[in-house]
């Protein structure tokens, strides 16, 4: 039940933070001086020698290679890589927590029946699965995969449970009563209740796929710019380095952006019940 | 008869699971997958020697210092931040940033600033467990109830007071969120910065494993790293049911309504 209340809080978040932002406009000059005055800093810091420029090359340096990179084929082919093995992991983890979720979610039986199971399972770190993959597949895009799937797939799994569990029991009764047919009631009354959760889960599942996708990268070796980074590291390309991280760094606030917009787009018609739930 | 049900509930597809395990593997010998006697057999003896001693312990101290650092720095922070707006809008861009880079790119970073000893895998495990914690607590202080705020102003009640009474407890269910982020993260910080770069600990040793093709024991090391992340799920549980006794009851107060 806790991460019930807990992921419904983190829901409501980005709605705070809009209407905020849209009030004072000197918030985002304020935001603006923070970020300058974090390159500032890390500028002045090697600079300056507190922190030799061999292990941290300033901020110029980096951007300039980042901005380099964005000129090469051999970057965008990594970042490509990468988002590939994102997609594809997301979509059928999605699918997969989804369909199983749903099935499930809805017979207390089945519920009952596999808690144990997947409160024993979902714990068990993904990357407790790194070797099995490097076994099964190789340093190829489908280590990457079962990572990502593992890791995404619970996210949305238990949201999807949470939120089938959630439906109103008026609800279903008046549905019933209308004489609404299994598949009617689970298009009409379950699927409105769980969108939300749903959603929830599917923002988590996006940056823990992120975050599984180039760990794979890193530690297998699987093409992506988690081994570009692992390369450069060890190649002794530092400015390099640090630009592919600032670049994954880019790429994940893209990837909170765009699924932040996705959920207020399909959750535009529930919002006004959203905060009624959460205060 | 309650109780039997529901450990017959509890039980009966683990059992399932293994019945299968046991039965798929029996006729035919996979060099891949282990029969559960064999998994068994090498889990005792792979980690109840001195690699518990070497390897597992060691291995559980950095995560702990890790994630109890990243939470103590995390509040302290986020109490901080949370509780000016001007700080909030000047570090909110960067913070938000570095909560996005995926915390394992860390590794190799960290790896170079301050070459491969334990204060750099547990400064990785802090610098990628901090973040949920330290945005949870600034969300939490920021949504704090503005009637209970101004109540407490009036009554003068402010300094160390405040925080322990009014800031502390209505973030708490937000901080608490944070530190579940925190620990999963944390458990897959340690193995990574293991597997990246040492010659000691869990992460270590299972890719020795798997590079040796010694695969039960490799197995077993997997079944290691699951029982840490259960065993930490059930201590967060309980923590957390502790710690925030008064708001589940409220909960369950409200829903009941």
């Amino acid at each position: 039940m806790t991460a019930q209340a807990v992921d419904k809080s983190s829901a409501a978040a980005p709605s705070h933070r809009r209407r905020s932002s849209k009030k004072l406009p000197s918030k985002q000059l304020l935001g603006l001086a923070g970020i300058l005055g974090f390159l500032l800093v890390w500028e002045l810091v090697p600079r300056v020698g507190i922190v030799e420029p061999r292990f941290l090359p300033p901020a110029s340096e980096v951007i300039a290679a980042l901005v380099r990179d964005f000129g090469l084929t051999a970057f965008w082919v990594a970042v490509g890589e990468t988002m590939l093995a994102w997609l594809i992991g997301l979509v059928m983890a999605i699918v997969l927590a989804t369909v199983l979720g749903f099935i499930i979610g809805s017979s207390s039986f089945l519920r009952k029946f596999t808690n144990s199971t997947v409160e024993f399972l979902r714990p068990i770190p993904s990357v407790a699965l790194i070797p099995l993959a490097v076994l099964l597949f190789g340093v190829k895009i489908e280590s990457t995969l079962m990572l990502v799937v593992y890791a995404s797939f619970w996210q949305v799994f238990i949201q999807v449970l949470y939120g089938v569990a959630d439906v109103d029991n008026v609800a279903m009764n008046t549905a019933k009563s209308y004489g609404l047919g299994r598949l009617a009631r689970i298009r009409h009354v379950v699927f409105p209740t769980a969108l939300p959760y749903l959603m929830t889960g599917v923002r988590l599942a996006a940056s823990v796929a992120l975050i599984l996708a180039i760990t794979a990268e890193l530690v297998i070796g699987s093409p992506g710019l988690g081994r570009e980074i692992a390369l450069a590291q060890s190649g002794g390309a530092i400015s390099g380095m640090y630009a592919l991280v600032l670049a994954t760094g880019l790429i994940g606030v893209v990837i909170n952006l765009v699924m932040r917009w996705i959920e207020r787009k399909t959750l535009s018609w529930h919002s006004s019940i959203r905060s009624e739930v959460i205060v | 008869m309650k109780v039997l049900k529901g450990i017959g509930y509890a039980l009966a597809l683990p059992v399932i699971l293994v019945l299968i395990w046991w039965a798929s593997t029996l006729g035919e010998t996979n060099f891949f997958v282990p029969t559960p006697g064999v998994l068994a057999e090498k889990f005792a003896e792979t980690w109840f020697g001195e690699r518990i001693l070497s390897d597992v312990l060691p291995s559980i101290g950095r995560l702990i210092v890790g994630v109890v650092s990243a939470i103590i720095i995390g509040i302290v922070a986020g109490l901080l931040i949370g509780s000016f707006k001007w700080l909030r809008d000047l570090t909110e861009p960067v913070l938000e940033f570095f909560r996005a880079i995926p915390p394992p790119v860390l590794v190799p970073v960290l790896m170079l600033l301050m070459g491969i000893t334990d204060g750099m895998k547990v400064v990785v495990i802090i610098s990628g467990c901090v973040w949920p914690v330290l945005l949870n607590t600034i969300e939490g202080v920021r949504a704090i109830d503005g009637v209970l705020s101004d109540s407490a102003h009036t009554y003068g009640i402010g300094g160390w007071a405040r925080v322990k009474y009014l800031v502390l407890p209505s973030a708490g269910p937000q901080i608490m969120a944070g530190v579940r982020q925190c620990l999963s993260i944390g458990l897959i910080l340690m193995v990574i910065s293991e597997m990246f770069a040492s010659s000691s600990g869990l992460g270590f040793t299972i890719v020795q494993f798997q590079r040796s093709f010694a695969i039960p024991e490799m197995w077993s090391g997997i079944v290691v790293l699951g029982l840490i992340g259960v065993a930490m799920s059930f201590i967060f549980q309980f923590t957390e049911r502790r710690i925030l006794r008064w708001y589940h009851g409220l909960r369950e107060v409200e829903n009941a309504a």
